[in-house]
């Protein structure tokens, strides 16, 4: 064995370094364990079949106190996706129009832009939060003079409450007819563009896509009895009833991680369009291209390879974001965890849970992201 | 007498304060061939980018086979799809195929039904020799072949007149060849051509008129002999000096 | 005069040189027109705007500034001006708690001098000039300083970091957070670019999963988890462990710029120096990574603003820095407690301004660099 072999020493450091990692977890594994068994608290996640005794304020899926700690930090999940859903959908709405906001030649449009991308992204997330939740909760009145946007928005100190259709077969019969006209869309759109591949004019297709997506599902609606009885919300007792929930907690955490993502969505995008070389859109012109079509052909397929992967970071931050939760009372997954955490001692299982869930997601999401590039990499020689 | 090509009166253009053209007056006639020379700054690229409206022109007149430029977007229009330009770095789309650089206008543009577009466009990367590499997309391509791709890609909509923004001086040197032989090619088929070069040699045995700018302003305008061998005025002179 | 060609005769071939005359539409109108005017949608567009901002404007005015309480007033005056204006009162009234936190009154000079040592250090560093030898000692002496300000010994009394809080301790937390995860970050850098597999493996272990994860939860496990993980009867200050979860979690950030900026890196450079017979250390340290974090210097700054942001969310394991601060000392004053927002505010604005200053610097940066090379 040739000690001054690189490759041997190489080696040599290698085995010690995972001597030293396997030592030093040997060592805290050692403690954990001591520190447990003096507690009394038992290893393993055994606990998440008992009773979790805590009330969660928001349960997309039915939930009591008396239900598992398993049950529990499900609907803390469930949380964290719904509010981090909309707030990518809000965001990315956002963020996309203020982005070409910015590029503007309207110079005061293009100010008040970049003055609230530079306001959003300088100030944590965390007192933005606050600010919300203080506005939504100390500005908005008490439930009794609560404010009422025609009966079908109700905002009050508990929150905001949306007038909802009443449930009947007759919605459900036109979301079905909105899914079938979304699938013609799509063949009507394929059947455009082999018309024109052979022919050289094509059928309109926006104007068709808009008309099915609005009458197919109007018309099944209309056929299925035209249901119309709508739940407003009422007054009755200590809060209204009726109509969709939205707590200010929940309200809160979504329009600040909305408007927060956005900036730095602007921004993604702003780089994204201004990463085409401005060659392209000369010689785009100096074909006779118009102005839609430059950027339906030339600008967008080369500005979304630049948009799409700092945009799927964007995502990812805006769903670790949504941990702040815990900070503003929404009961989120680390929330909830960490009232698990609490009750019950089992601080490694509940974070080991926590982290476990939040990886895989990352993970999920870069492995998508990995897929997209490969498949959209301009091919070089 | 036809209308000429290209008819250009008193045209000034600023960017900024900086007076990039100042007042020139050129007329090209169809079929003619003119070389711009000059040196760096001279307006030379400003003045052909103002013909197909990539640059706007703020005093002066500009027609193109009879058709005023202006502010109305159908004159736009029809003069772009009657100009076609290669530029100095290509510009060809790196993410659609050589073959879909050259189709996209014809079948956007012109509604031409994808067949037509596909032969038309074939036939053009045959003239250009490049057929071969139809389906290759532009980054796997060398810079001569990029260029010539962008002259078929130009050709695919039927000009009249070409203009060429340097074509050759982002190429490495054994590559100019081969596009200076495909621009003269083309010339000979009888296109009016508007080009931008340092290529005295294509001025020499293209050119009809060779006109010298500097500062903005057109200094001389004369056919190549006479041009090289006997300039009239002293900036010439000095120019010519220095290039060659 | 050139003799004409025969094919077609050129109006004034000849020119002489001319002067160059004034554009037309030069002058402010003629930009104010084209900023805000150009064409029919864009005057729409500006007119709207400015009908917007002028229903919103003059009642934001007059509550922020116009009708607003300032200076060191009364409660009384701010309940008068309740929903008129702002009362700015509130944060003369509670400034030594924002700033100080729990800190002991008579000796809140000391932390005072520690923000602005604190400040000083990295608006030291940032100075072109400074970047030589001599830098890190100014650090090991300002930090030195820093400390003994805030800690106490040798003269001063003696104050436990559990009574640090403030705006000191957002500084510290950012500064020493990202100072000392930098080291480690260089190490994870290189360990994931190495060819041996087992460095790798954990480099790219530890940078992925603490990126995978928020913020908050590696800062739970520091605060609950670590009473675990050490021997009975063996603690370490709350302050200490929210560092020591901000250095491994910056570390991994980190490392990710590092390693972008040592693949901005040629690999000729790496050949060059193998051939001249650097070993590792030298070439890294000679001619790979002063390159690696030029090109990684800006990325670092925007690092460097995320942590400042960051570092408020220590407030989820009770330790008191600045925005804690802020939110603690309304909070818990029922007579002040309604005016949390004009506090909220102030707070931001601090932050809002730290944050603008760095960003603007950082641009500063890559002009620069864009100019050198």
């Amino acid at each position: 064995m040739n000690l001054r072999s690189e490759r041997v020493r190489g080696w040599i450091w290698q085995v010690a370094l995972l001597a030293a990692v396997a030592g030093l977890l040997a060592w805290l594994v050692g403690n954990t364990l001591e520190n447990l068994a003096a507690r009394g608290i038992q290893v393993g996640f055994g606990f998440l079949d008992q009773e979790a005794g805590f009330a969660i304020s928001q349960t997309p899926v039915p939930y009591a106190p008396g239900d598992s700690y398993a049950r529990a930090l499900v609907i803390g999940l469930a949380n964290t996706l719904i509010v981090s859903a909309i707030g990518i959908v809000a965001a990315t709405l956002l963020g996309v129009v203020v982005g070409v906001a910015r590029l503007a030649g309207n110079r005061l449009l293009a100010g008040l832009a970049t003055a609230y991308v530079e306001a959003v992204r300088n100030v944590p997330l965390l007192l933005q939060l606050f600010v919300w939740y203080g506005i939504l909760t100390e500005w908005l009145p008490p439930v009794r003079q609560a404010i009422s946007l025609g009966g079908v928005v109700v905002m009050s100190q508990r929150g905001l409450r949306f007038a909802w259709p009443q449930a009947h077969a007759g919605w459900a019969v036109a979301g079905i007819a909105l899914l079938v006209a979304i699938v013609l869309a799509f063949a009507w759109r394929y059947r455009a563009e082999r018309r024109r591949d052979a022919t050289g004019s094509a059928p309109p297709v926006l104007p068709v896509i808009a008309a099915l997506l609005v009458a197919l599902p109007l018309a099944a609606w209309w056929l299925a009895g035209a249901p119309m009885a709508i739940e407003y919300p009422v007054l009755r007792g200590f809060d209204h009833r009726g109509g969709i929930a939205m707590s200010p907690e929940f309200a809160a955490l979504a329009i600040g991680l909305s408007t927060y993502t956005a900036g730095f969505i602007a921004e993604v995008v702003r780089a994204g369009l201004l990463s085409v070389d401005r060659g392209q859109v000369d010689a785009a012109k100096a074909l006779g291209l118009s102005p839609g079509q430059r950027l339906r052909l030339v600008v967008m397929p080369q500005a979304l390879r630049v948009i799409v992967p700092p945009l799927t970071n964007q995502y990812l931050n805006l769903t670790k974001n949504s941990s702040l939760a815990v900070a503003i009372g929404y009961p989120d997954l680390v929330s909830v965890a960490n009232t698990t955490m609490n009750q019950t001692g089992q601080a490694i299982e509940a974070m080991a849970i926590v982290m476990a869930v939040y990886l895989t997601i990352s993970l999920a999401i870069a492995a998508a992201m990995n897929l997209f590039e490969a498949r959209t990499r301009l091919v070089e020689r | 007498m036809d209308a000429p090509a290209v008819s250009i009166r008193g045209l000034e253009k600023w960017f900024g304060d900086f007076q990039a053209l100042r007042s020139v007056d050129l007329e090209v006639a169809r079929g003619e061939r003119i070389v711009v020379c000059g040196p760096s700054g001279s307006g030379k690229s400003t003045l052909i980018r103002c013909i197909n409206r990539l640059e706007v022109h703020e005093r002066g007149r500009i027609l193109v086979e009879g058709v005023e430029l202006d502010d109305d977007l159908r004159n736009i229009d029809t003069i772009r799809a009657r100009v076609g330009m290669v530029f100095q770095q290509f510009n060809l789309f790196p993410h659609l195929t050589v073959l879909e650089n050259c189709t996209l206008a014809p079948v956007w543009v012109r509604r031409l039904p994808r067949r037509d577009a596909d032969a038309r466009a074939l036939a053009l990367l045959e003239r250009v020799r490049i057929a071969d590499q139809a389906n290759k997309y532009p980054g796997q391509l060398s810079g001569g072949q990029q260029q010539r791709a962008a002259i078929a890609r130009a050709l695919c909509m039927e000009p009249s007149i070409m203009l060429f923004d340097e074509p050759t001086s982002a190429l490495d040197p054994e590559m100019v060849k081969e596009v200076l032989d495909t621009m003269m090619t083309l010339a000979e088929d009888g296109m009016t051509m508007i080009v931008v070069t340092h290529e005295m040699g294509f001025a020499r045995a293209v050119a009809d008129r060779v006109v010298f700018m500097d500062e903005g302003e057109i200094v001389e305008v004369a056919p190549p002999a006479q041009f090289f061998s006997a300039p009239q005025q002293e900036r010439t002179r000095r120019f010519l000096g220095q290039i060659l | 005069m050139t003799t004409p060609a025969p094919a077609s005769p050129l109006p004034r071939p000849d020119r002489v040189s001319s002067r160059s005359s004034r554009p037309p539409r030069a002058g402010l109108p003629a930009r104010i027109r084209q900023a805000f005017f150009a064409s029919r949608r864009d005057t729409v567009l500006t007119l709207a705007l400015l009908a917007l901002i002028a229903t919103v404007a003059p009642g934001l005015l007059d509550w922020l500034v116009l009708d607003a309480v300032w200076g060191p007033q009364p409660v009384a005056a701010c309940e008068a001006a309740r929903g008129q204006g702002a009362c700015w009162a509130v944060v003369w009234e509670k400034f030594r708690v924002m700033m100080f936190a729990t800190y002991p009154f008579e000796e809140q000079w000391r932390p005072g001098l520690a923000i602005a040592v604190l400040i000083a250090l990295p608006v030291l560093s940032a100075w072109p000039r400074m970047w030589n030898p001599a830098l890190p000692g100014v650090w090991v002496i300002g930090s030195l300083l820093a400390f003994w300000l805030m800690g106490g010994g040798f003269g001063l009394a003696k104050v436990p970091a559990s009574q640090w809080g403030g705006l000191p301790v957002t500084l510290m937390l950012t500064i020493y957070g990202i100072g000392l995860a930098f080291p480690l970050a260089l190490l994870l850098a290189l360990g994931r670019r190495s060819g041996l597999p087992v460095l790798r493996a954990l480099s790219i272990t530890w940078i992925e999963v603490v990126r995978g994860v928020p913020l908050i939860t590696v800062l739970f496990m520091a605060s609950v988890m670590f009473a675990l993980f050490m021997p009975a009867g063996f603690t370490i200050d709350q302050l200490l462990r929210a560092q020591v979860a901000i250095i491994v979690f910056v570390a991994a950030y980190l490392a990710e710029v590092i390693r972008g900026g040592l693949q901005a890196v040629p690999k000729g450079q790496y050949e060059a120096a193998r051939a001249l017979g650097l070993p590792y250390w030298r070439m890294m340290g000679l001619v790979i990574l002063p390159q690696a974090l030029r090109v990684a210097i800006p990325p670092i700054v925007n690092s460097f603003i995320a942590l400042f942001k960051d570092t408020s969310l220590v407030v989820v394991i009770a330790i008191f820095d600045f925005a804690y601060a802020v939110k603690k000392s309304v909070e818990t004053d029922v007579v002040w407690k309604k005016y949390f927002l004009e506090a909220l505010l102030f707070s931001m604005l601090v932050y809002w301004i730290g944050c603008y200053a760095m960003s603007r610097y950082s641009r500063w940066l890559e002009q620069r660099s864009a100019q050198v090379r």
